[in-house]
Order: structure tokens, then sequence, then C-alpha cells
């Protein structure tokens, strides 16, 4: 099997899953019950918080566990913008953010809030400019994805955090999903940020929320009073164990083998650009390492995914949280490109565990598929 | 070029006499102690201050341990060049952008231990400030008030260049003045008193009444933490957690219900100072605050303090509540502390304490007592941790779990 969707999700760390079974099965107490249990769960809990922070460069005390990217972006957008609602009521964001964020943003939108939405140029990125000429003095909340999952584009947000600095009534939010152990993020440029276990070889069902400096949010869920008040509910210590391991290991091996998946990353590109009617989505630079989307006009991107399928090569079309929508990828379309170009795109997302022989094979098994499916389709 | 020194200057150290020598020397020791997965890092010691040679390791990390070391008054970055005017521009300029210096103002100052220097003072400023304004854009001169000093430190064999400096704890090092046993509850206030003392170089030893069944294993686990957090102010600390449960019974059967609090504590202090002498201390600790609780009023703390002639140190007595939450918060205790787990003040306190015991009454209720063999008895019993600063102790199959 090659396994090319890393930016759906990761397979996990076998190291991942034998924490969580012994964490599962010999430290189930909960956090919160007082008896000695109870105590070796709260240590472990304690511990990953800690193991966590340092990790980031952050404090334990900003370090949220949440279920998952979804929830991250949900409890940083909201409750950030409804802790604020008495200082102002607007929000900026841009057309390429995760429905995670678009739509928590749209439901603000219908309490009061006022959004706007900076397009990106056809490079799939926004420019500080249009952040520093978007902002007003009712301006609360920046959201703004780090690395773009469907194309890898890379937005500037350290540069964007320091302007930011400047303007005390807005805090700002990056949606780091897709970069973390990737695109290297400076936690000390930026007030919110999100992360999800299961795309760093963790396991589905966690994530995590940096809150710097305590920044204020509205709790969504009401209950126990978990994580500082802001996230109730009993936390998932085995999940959060092993997402922490996770999380070791994949800074680890991004420190040691990123220059790799970059030269993998510029073999594919080198290889794609020799093929003839295949366009590129994805630039060489400001775009991550490990993502590579582009089309082939005239071939639906979906009949390529289950040709490449039936020779265990997996790929995806855009993103998979909108692949199995017909309409053609949100993000091409707000880079400018034409619908029958956004409508073929296949995305290849690696990671530090791909290997060349591997894109060598996929780019073989690639143009066979091509040429059979134009043969059929003519 | 490279950041390649840290220069360290001392506080108070400086204004010792014939003894300094001492006092330089346990610096010195707490600092290698303090960073001693860098080995190659090297000390070189010098009559008012000292230099770490960095031998490429790395400096971010070992600035931040150096923040915590007592004795230190500041330290900073340093380049060392070669006593040559080319060098130490280069130097300075180094220096200079290694720094976020875009729209600051700056100065130079040299300084020369060398005499015999080709450029005095005024020369050696307008030559490397010249440099520095040739060779960066958006930095401005201000010989008042600027944001970057500059200073250059031109001795004969070498000479120091640095920027910034970072304050340190102040205080004196630890060790330096003896060793102390701080009784530790697991509230806010002890270890707050235990990092004053380790600020005026008392080496600690820590004493923890345990009572179970009655306080759980979180109590301790509070305790071991908090001991955690004050290795970072100096050394590995001993914890020693004292059996105290069949003491507490027993005063709960014998003493009259408001002076049992007056009782418990004598037999604490008494159990302290049995570990004083054992551990060769000079001093107990104690976080005490006068007036805060029925035990801290002047009559009841007489009336404890009569079973010990020991010297007992209460760096917090005159502090109010406010003053003290604010020091644990600096050194990240008070998050510990507000843990809401029982320990063996409050499981047995009674509900009206008399905060003015009188000593003859107190000491007709003990008089029933086998004092020293209930003391000795606790004493023998005590578990001995040695704390050696975070995690460094927790078993391989947690550490394996993450």
């Amino acid at each position: 099997m090659i396994y090319l969707d890393n930016s759906a999700t990761t397979k996990p760390y076998k190291e991942v899953v034998d924490s969580f079974l012994k964490v599962s099965t010999e430290y189930f107490g909960n956090p919160s019950s007082l008896h000695s249990l109870g105590g070796e769960a709260e240590m472990l809990l304690n511990r990953s918080r800690e193991t966590i922070a340092s990790l980031l460069h952050v404090h334990h005390k900003e370090v949220i566990f949440t279920s998952g990217g979804t929830e991250s972006n949900n409890l940083a957008v909201k409750g950030c913008a409804l802790s604020k609602k008495n200082i102002g009521n607007h929000i900026i964001t841009t057309s390429i953010e995760h429905p995670s964020v678009t739509n928590a943003i749209k439901d603000l939108e219908k309490e009061g809030f006022e959004v706007t939405v900076l397009p990106v140029n056809k490079e799939g990125r926004i420019t500080k400019k249009q952040v520093e000429e978007a902002l007003t003095k009712e301006t609360v909340l920046v959201s703004i994805i780090h690395v773009n999952n469907e194309t890898g584009a890379i937005q500037p947000v350290e540069e964007i955090g320091e302007m930011l600095k400047n303007h005390l009534n807005a805090s700002f939010h990056v949606d780091h999903i897709q970069g973390i152990g990737k695109v290297p993020l400076r936690m000390d440029t930026i007030d919110l940020c999100s992360l999800s276990a299961h795309k760093f070889h963790g396991l589905k069902g966690n994530g995590i929320l940096i809150a710097k400096n305590g920044v204020k949010l509205h709790p969504i869920l009401s209950g126990g009073d978990q994580e500082w008040t802001l996230r109730s509910g009993t936390e998932n210590v085995a999940g959060i164990v092993s997402m922490t391991k996770a999380l070791r290991m994949t800074l680890e091996k991004s420190e040691n083998h990123l220059s790799n998946l970059l030269q993998l990353k510029h073999y594919l590109l080198d290889e794609l650009e020799q093929i003839k009617g295949v366009f590129i989505h994805s630039y060489r630079n400001q775009s991550a390492p490990h993502i590579v989307n582009f089309s082939v006009p005239g071939i639906k991107s979906e009949v390529l995914v289950h040709a490449l399928g039936t020779k265990n090569i997996y790929v995806s079309t855009t993103s998979a949280c909108s692949s199995k929508r017909k309409a053609p990828s949100k993000t091409l379309t707000a880079m400018g490109v034409t619908r029958a170009q956004a409508e073929s795109a296949i995305r290849i997302s690696m990671t530090y565990s791909t290997t060349k022989e591997e894109i060598r094979l996929f780019l073989q098994e690639f143009i066979q598929a091509i040429t059979t499916i134009k043969e059929v389709t003519r | 070029m490279n950041y390649d020194h840290i220069l360290i200057r001392f506080g108070e150290l400086s204004t010792k006499g014939r003894n300094r020598k001492q006092f330089v020397q346990r610096l010195s020791f707490n600092i290698l102690e303090k960073i001693k997965d860098f080995p190659k890092v090297a000390i070189e010691k010098s009559r008012d201050r000292m230099f770490i040679k960095l031998n490429g390791e790395p400096h971010e990390q070992i600035l931040d341990r150096l923040q915590s070391i007592f004795g230190i008054h500041s330290f900073s970055l340093a380049v060392k060049t070669k006593t040559e005017l080319e060098e130490m521009k280069n130097g300075a300029l180094f220096a200079l952008e290694a720094l976020p210096y875009k729209g600051k103002t700056f100065k130079v100052t040299a300084k020369r231990a060398y005499k015999n220097f080709e450029l005095d003072t005024n020369g050696l400023n307008h030559a490397i400030g010249s440099h520095l304004l040739r060779n960066t854009e958006d930095l401005t001169v201000n010989v008042k008030q600027p944001d970057i000093n500059v200073r250059v430190e031109v001795r004969e064999d070498a000479t120091y260049i640095t920027c910034k400096d970072i304050p340190g704890a102040g205080g004196l090092p630890v060790g330096t003045s003896g060793t102390g046993v701080l009784m530790l509850s697991g509230g806010i206030d002890s270890p707050v008193a235990g990092y004053l003392a380790m600020k005026r170089g008392i080496r600690l030893e820590v004493v923890h009444f345990f009572s179970p069944p009655y306080t759980s294993e979180r109590a301790k686990q509070k305790v071991v933490e908090l001991t955690e957090r004050l290795t970072d102010f100096g050394h590995s600390i001993n914890l020693h957690i004292v059996p105290f449960t069949d003491i507490q019974v027993a005063i709960q059967k014998q003493v009259p219900e408001n002076y049992t609090m007056t009782s418990t504590r004598r037999f604490m202090l008494k159990i302290a100072d049995k570990i004083c002498e054992k551990e060769q201390g000079l001093a107990i600790i104690t976080g005490e605050s006068l007036g805060q609780v029925a035990s801290q009023t002047l009559q009841s703390m007489s009336t404890i303090n009569e079973v010990t002639s020991t010297p007992i140190i209460r760096p917090l007595i005159t502090m109010d509540k406010i003053e003290i939450m604010d020091i644990a918060k600096h050194i990240d205790t008070l998050e510990i502390s507000n843990r809401p787990y029982e320990d063996c003040c409050t499981i047995f306190t009674p509900s009206a304490p008399k905060t003015k015991p009188k000593k003859e009454k107190i000491n007709f209720y003990e008089s029933f007592f086998d004092i020293d063999k209930m003391v000795n008895d606790a004493v023998d019993r005590t578990e001995k941790l040695l704390i050696t600063g975070k995690k460094q102790e927790e078993d391989s199959v947690i550490n394996d779990l993450f």
C-alpha cells in the first residue's frame, strides 16, 4: 500500500497505539476522582500538559485539551469572539479557511458579528497589508489558517502576528492543524493555536487549543469545569497521553528529516512538470513540504482516485472533509483556478515515512492511469 | 563569529571580604550542577565576575536556567574577540545584529582595563559606533538613554562585548549559609518561606507530616511537586515524609480539644528538630505569618516554640497574604498549593483552637505522653526521598508512555 493522503489523516505510530492501550487498561481512573486511581490519571494528564507545553514552548496553563481540530477551531473562534462582545464585533478571516472556522464564523454572523473575508491571490496567499487594511477599532478576532490543507500554501502568520501586537483588542487565532511538525510556527506571535492529534500520527478524537497568556474564552460546553472551566467533560486521558507521544515523535522527525521531505516534494514537482496536461497548484516556495496539489483537466479527479485505488495507492481529491460534496474545491476557486481544473484536482500529501520509491511508483501508475482513462473516455 | 561566553556579575557577593572565595566557589558549583547536561561548558572565575565558556553548547537554555540561581546580580551573553580593533568592530556588529535592533537607539561604552590599547575610550566608542552605524539600517545613536548599550571591555588577553543584561535572582548562593529544615505543609505559605530562605543561601531539607489514611497520596504528591519547584532555585532536596497518624490520634485522645492544635504543633516542631539534628542543620524554617491563624499568634508561637532552642526562621512573619501569594505566583507554587486535598493540619482541626494557650496547661496535658518515644518512633519510620528536580526519578513505565 502506498498511502499519500496524510493531510486527511495519518497512520498512528505503533508506539502511540501502545501508549493508548496501556493507559486505557491500566490507568483508567477519572482524573477528577479523589482516590489513588484518579490520582494516577491526573498525574498522567498533568505530565502530558507539561510535556506538550515544553514541546511547543508555551506555559502549561496555556494548553487546553479538546476533542480535535474542529472543536479547537470552534472554541478559539466562538469562545474568543463571544467573550469580547462588549469590546467589538468585527472578525477578519480568509476565503480559504477550513469549514470548522468558516462555519463557526457564519454562526457568529447570525449573532451580529461583522465579518471581513480576505481574498487570496493566485498563489493562494494573503498579505500582511490586507489584514492591516481590514482592521478596525471593532476588530476582536483575526483567524487565519497557517498551512492550507488543500494546496499547502503557507500564510505569513508570524508577520501578521507581529503586526497585530500593536492592536490590543484583536486576538489572533491560527489554525495550525496542517502545519504542525512540517512548517515551524513561533508561538509568541499568536494568541490562539489549534492542533489535531490525528494529523501528526496520533489518534482521532484528540486535539489541543493553545490559548496564550490567558486569552479570555467563553466556553462552548457547560459542565464540570475541567480544563480551567474552558472545556468541560471527563478528559480522554489515554488519547491525551498518546497524543503527547505522537507530538514528541513528530517534532523529533521534523528536526531530522524535514529536508528529506522537501527533497521529495521537489522531486514530485519536477516529475509532474514533465507530464503533459498537468497543472500544478502548489508552489515551490512558501508552501508546505508535504502537500502537492495538481489537476489533469479533462479527467474527473474522483475517477483518478479510484483508478489509483485499484493499485493500492491512496491519494485524494481536495480536502477529505469536503471531497464527498460534489462542489469543486473552494480553495482552488478562491485562487482563481478554472472550474475544469478545480474539478480535476488531485492532492498528494506525504509524511516522514514516505519514500522516493513510493513517489516513483505513484508517478508510474499515475501516468498509466491518465493514458488509460483518456483512451476510454475519448 | 558566535556568542561564546556568558558573563556573570556577582550581586551581594562582591561586598564580601576574605571569605568571598568560598561564596564564588559555591556559586560556580551551583551553576555547574544546574547545567550539567551541557558537558562542554566550562567556568572561568575572576575576582569580580565569572565567565561561562559555552564551547558550542546552546546558550538559550543556559540563559534560562541562570535566571533562577541565587547569588547572581545579572548576566549577559558575550562575544569574545582578540584585542584588535578590526576584530572588536566585527564582534560588536555581530552582538548587535543578534538583537532586534531595528528602530532602536544605541551607544557604545568602552572600558579599558588594558590601558596600553592604541585607542582611548573616546576613540574606541567612536570607531566602533561608526562601524555599527555604517553596517546597519534603522539604528540611531542616543548617548543619554540608549535602548541598547554595546559594552566593550578591553582586557589585555581578550575583549568582551555584551549588549543586553539579564537580571539575575540576587541573594546568596544556596549552601553558603548552611542547612535548614523547612516544614512544608502543602499550603501556600511554606514553599514561599523555603524559597526566601534559599535566597539567603540556606540549603534545605524538607519535612512533611503525612497522616494516612486521613490524607491521600495526592497530598503527598503535592508536596513532592512543591519540593520539585524549590529544587529549581538550587539543588536536589531531601524530602522527609514523617508518618504522623499515630501521634495525631494519641493527641485527639489525650488532650482537650481546644489544645490539640497547640500540642500537634509542638510535636511537629520536636520531630523537625530531631531531623534537623540528624541532617546537621542549624535552623528550622516555617511559613508562619503573624496573626494568620490561631497557631500564629505571638502567645501561641511562644508556647509552641518552648520545646526547642533551635533558631526558627520565619521569613513570612510580617507579610500579608497578598504579598505571600504574589511570591507564590512568581515561583509557580501557587497553583500546586491550591489543590484541594486534606493535609495533616486540616483533618483534626478543632472548632475553637486556643489563640492564647498557656504553657503550664499544655505541659500538664502532655505529661501523660512518653514524648521522646513517640517522637523517636516517628523519626525512625520517616521516609526520605531525594528530589532531584523535575521528574527525573519517575519510573520508566510512565516514561515509556510519553
